[in-house]
């Protein structure tokens, strides 16, 4: 069951890079704490999800790559090709020669339309080359220009052609301050479409990885590097091959919605930590979580703790919300790992933040010439912020 | 990759064109040590093959070959320009790029604006056409000129409008000399708002920058560099002042130290454009994020460090003290006081080996001592350019967007008003075919009504900032309701 990774705008292809160099550094990592012929079953079962084969042996991501100007692109094509292990195919990228400014009108109504046939034409080869199709993985910041208004109408047109297959979306929630002045008009954009067309949200706040780097790793310059290797060991441990019930490695089918969730990180840590249950009722309800758990110990780990219905909303059993999946063989380096993905109210928060800040901004209807420009008008940021408020005032619900 | 014309205009727009294209060629030497012509250099400089006669010599990728700078290069009078032609940086320039007059504007807005514009309209439009059919994918146009004199004030404003017309795609950035207060042209003031008016409707972007503000950039690093302490001296071709390691040799001019510092402006604008780096910005991204309002263009510059010195071992601490000067009134390119004005946007260009929580902790540390518009209190913008400047391990542009600008445009206003309550000069401009007094008061009426923008946002500045009510939504609570389509926030 292959995946095919669309890597759009400089996050997007710089986080790529490092998801695709996680995965396979961890699919040749000597210290799986398994039998030979798992790991062997693993390195199978990754390769054919990630990767294509080439005649000369070297694993060729199943990526598409999409910038409107070539300086990222070009970093990364070579980045991925001196590493020499990996690298992305020699057709699958599609550049342009100016950005799009930061400005997601610019990136939904102008550059979308225009390269719509030619960005959907390498997506579809990459699907082809797929034995077993099973979905996309679209990453994309919010803040900017490519990313957020080519992500939000690719995504769309990903919706109408391949309406049966999985779309996910890695969303990078941009710091709350000082990126991109406009980030959080862009952000509201992508939101609500995307809210139309994915199948499952996956968010990233740089502010949380950007404290996980500082806190739990003591980086002293933390620079974007380490950021997307933070944020590419997390996916990679969510993403490599886990036993479905069968005990097989296969890459699970998620129906709509429910079953996959993230949250700010547990991953990395030596030794899978007893979630501690807040006796007083403040912690975010779910509507699911998703535990994987991976290395040593795997089978008698407890997982009882989540199973606690204090956590879920009230019109669900914690039997149907709760999802453990559990991989004898290690991820990365570390001996035991677990990951936690999770549907809850967690990003109330910052959601609602970023629409009352885009919200004041509106008001005074700074930089909207920006937008009608291009064919945003007025309405279009009001649509966006009816349907936002609508998924804040449901999660508050839970 | 976009590439970009300098159109520079007048004594002053051509001599500080000059410095450009000097510290642009040094620039891209250090960086492009293979002699191979990229893409980054192809931003600002065609490749020809000199053997080739005629238009047919670009070269787009290989070695290079020769170098030639998409310039163009107008002033009425030919001194400079000749002198250009006959400098260390003749071969830089196209001959055809030219246009020259010998009888100069005199210091008249009018002369430059109509006079020549008219007589040299289709001139001026035939090489603009040529440099942009030169390019791939043209983005933007740099002007360069003075507002105080006739030729870079009146004939620099007046392609304003033909390049908004004839290219409304391309961005049109423009560097402006604005006159200080001494200045020995009398009749700068109505050059000024006369040119002024153009700006404000034509151009999507102006940084203005004052002499007065270059000069005591120089008094101070004279100050520094000769008073140094023994042993402490300045590294080689650090100081943004200085052109050395660039084909010109010595300081012949006086001016030469000052326009260098905007020069250095201008690459540093675009380094991050040029060159790679873990968080680019482009050129449409400055107008993107800096321009909340269309009438509100105007850019507060400034820039560090001026000087690095040799024995240096770069600290955090040190690193911190370049964001605190970029926000100390000694770095800024115009006389203003952002700190007591309102910010309405902030960016940061950094260049060199500075990461992300670098950026982050000075944003932390300086924000409380600034005040922002209560609709943009998070309004920073931040590129991360990995390509230092020459003779630096790091810099740091910061472009605000601030109402400190008023001062100087009231100023301005001021000196004007004084001129013609007395109608004098006036006739000098009256003169001239097309002028009447109603140009006068028009300029002076546009000026006005940016002012009285900065004068209400200003109103608001010490404001609380109150978050305006939301959008409520009516929830119904049954499971019906809550689809699974509308909770998917992973």
């Amino acid at each position: 069951m292959s995946i095919v990774t669309v890597q759009l705008g400089q996050c997007g292809n710089q986080i790529g890079f490092e998801v695709f160099d996680a995965l396979l550094s961890d699919s040749h990592s000597s210290q799986g704490l398994c039998c030979k012929r798992e790991n062997e079953a693993y390195q199978a079962s990754c390769k054919e999800r990630f990767f294509s084969e080439e005649e000369n042996g070297v694993p060729i991501a199943r990526a598409v790559l999409v910038d409107m100007e070539p300086k990222v692109i070009n970093q990364t094509l070579s980045k991925a090709a001196q590493s020499g292990r990996w690298k992305y195919g020699q057709h699958a990228c599609f550049c342009q020669k100016q950005g799009s400014g930061n400005n997601w009108a610019y990136g939904y109504s102008v550059h979308g339309p225009r390269h719509e046939e030619s960005i959907m034409d390498l997506i579809r080869k990459e699907v082809e080359k797929c034995d077993s199709f099973s979905g996309f993985f679209i990453i994309m910041s919010m803040a900017g220009g490519t990313g957020s208004g080519i992500g939000a109408f690719v995504t769309q047109n990903l919706q109408d052609q391949y309406s049966n297959s999985l779309k996910m979306n890695q969303i990078i929630w941009p710091y709350g301050t000082g990126e991109v002045i406009v980030q959080n008009y862009n952000s509201i954009l992508t939101l609500s479409h995307l809210y139309r067309s994915s199948d499952a949200l996956l968010v990233h706040e740089n502010d949380a990885v950007h404290k996980i780097c500082a806190k739990l790793m003591n980086i002293k310059q933390i620079s974007f590097s380490d950021i997307n290797q933070v944020l590419a060991h997390q996916l990679g441990s969510v993403f490599q091959p886990t036993y479905s019930a069968e005990s097989s490695f296969h890459y699970r089918r998620n129906p709509l919605g429910i079953d996959w969730h993230v949250r700010p990180p547990l991953s990395g840590l030596p030794s899978l930590g007893k979630m501690s249950l807040n006796k007083d009722l403040h912690f975010n309800t779910s509507i699911a979580n998703l535990v994987i758990l991976r290395g040593k110990d795997v089978q008698s780990a407890d997982v009882e703790g989540f199973k606690d219905p204090a956590l879920y909303t009230s019109w669900l059993e914690p039997v149907n919300a709760f999802n453990v999946w559990k991989t004898q063989r290690a991820f990365s380096k570390y001996e035991k790992s677990a990951v936690l993905v999770s549907n809850s109210q967690f990003l109330v928060k910052p959601l609602d933040m970023i629409v009352g800040k885009a919200w004041n901004m509106f008001a005074s209807k700074a930089y909207i010439h920006q937008y009608t420009k291009f064919g945003i008008e007025e309405e279009d940021f009001l649509d966006s912020f009816t349907s936002l408020e609508q998924v804040v005032a449901s999660y508050c619900n839970l | 990759m976009t590439q970009s014309v300098v159109v520079q205009v007048g004594q002053c727009g051509n001599q500080i064109g000059c410095c450009f294209w000097d510290l642009a060629l040094r620039e891209h030497a250090a960086v492009n040590q293979k002699g191979i012509y990229d893409e980054a250099i192809s931003s600002f400089f065609r490749n020809v093959d000199t053997r080739v006669v005629g238009d047919g010599g670009s070269i787009s990728k290989g070695k290079i070959c020769s170098l030639k700078a998409r310039a163009v290069l107008i002033d009425m009078e030919e001194g400079v320009v000749n002198e250009i032609l006959q400098g260390p940086l003749r071969d830089v320039f196209d001959t055809k790029q030219l246009i020259t007059d010998i009888s100069g504007s005199g210091n008249n807005w009018a002369v430059g604006h109509r006079v020549f514009g008219s007589l040299y309209q289709d001139q001026i439009l035939e090489k603009l056409r040529k440099s942009a059919e030169h390019c791939d994918c043209l983005q933007c146009f740099f002007i360069i000129h003075s507002m105080g004199g006739g030729t870079g004030s009146g004939l620099g404003t007046f392609l304003l409008k033909m390049l908004e017309d004839e290219f409304p795609e391309v961005y049109r950035f423009v560097t402006s000399i604005y006159p200080s207060g001494e200045d020995d042209v009398i009749t700068s003031p109505y050059n000024s708002i006369l040119a002024m008016k153009e700006l404000n409707e034509h151009a999507d972007c102006v940084l203005p920058i004052d002499n007065q503000s270059l000069f005591d950039i120089i008094s101070k690093i004279d100050l520094m560099v000769n008073s140094g302490k023994l042993g402490t001296t300045v590294k080689p071709k650090s100081l943004v002042t200085s052109s050395s390691g660039a084909l010109k040799t010595r300081h012949k001019k006086p001016f030469d130290a000052m326009n260098n510092i905007v020069a250095n402006l201008l690459l540093n604008l675009t380094s991050s454009a040029r060159f790679e780096g873990s968080l680019n910005m482009d050129l449409n991204e400055i107008s993107m994020n800096l321009v909340p309002f269309p009438q509100l263009h105007y850019l507060v510059s400034s820039l560090t460090p001026l000087y690095t010195l040799t024995d240096v071992n770069i600290p955090p601490r040190r690193l911190d003290q370049m964001f605190s000067d970029a926000f100390s009134k000694d770095h800024q390119l115009l006389r203003a006081d952002p700190k007591h004005s309102l910010y309405l946007a902030c960016a940061l260009m950094v260049r060199g080996n500075v990461q992300i929580s670098d950026v982050r902790r000075n944003i932390e540390r300086l924000k409380p001592s600034l005040q922002f518009v209560s609709w943009n209190q998070e309004g920073w913008k931040t590129s991360l350019c990995s390509i230092p400047p020459v003779g630096h391990s790091h810099s740091l542009l910061a472009l605000a967007n601030n109402t400190c600008v008023k001062p100087t445009f009231m100023e301005l206003k001021e000196r004007f008003m004084r001129l013609y309550k007395k109608k004098a000069h006036l006739h000098h401009y009256l003169q001239v075919e097309g002028m009447e007094e109603s140009c006068f008061t028009e300029a002076v009426s546009s000026l006005s009504a940016l002012i009285q923008e900065y004068n209400q946002l200003d109103a608001t500045k010490n404001m609380p900032v109150q978050d305006l009510p939301r959008l409520s939504i009516a929830i119904i609570l049954s499971s019906e309701n809550i689809s699974p389509g509308s909770l998917q926030f992973l």
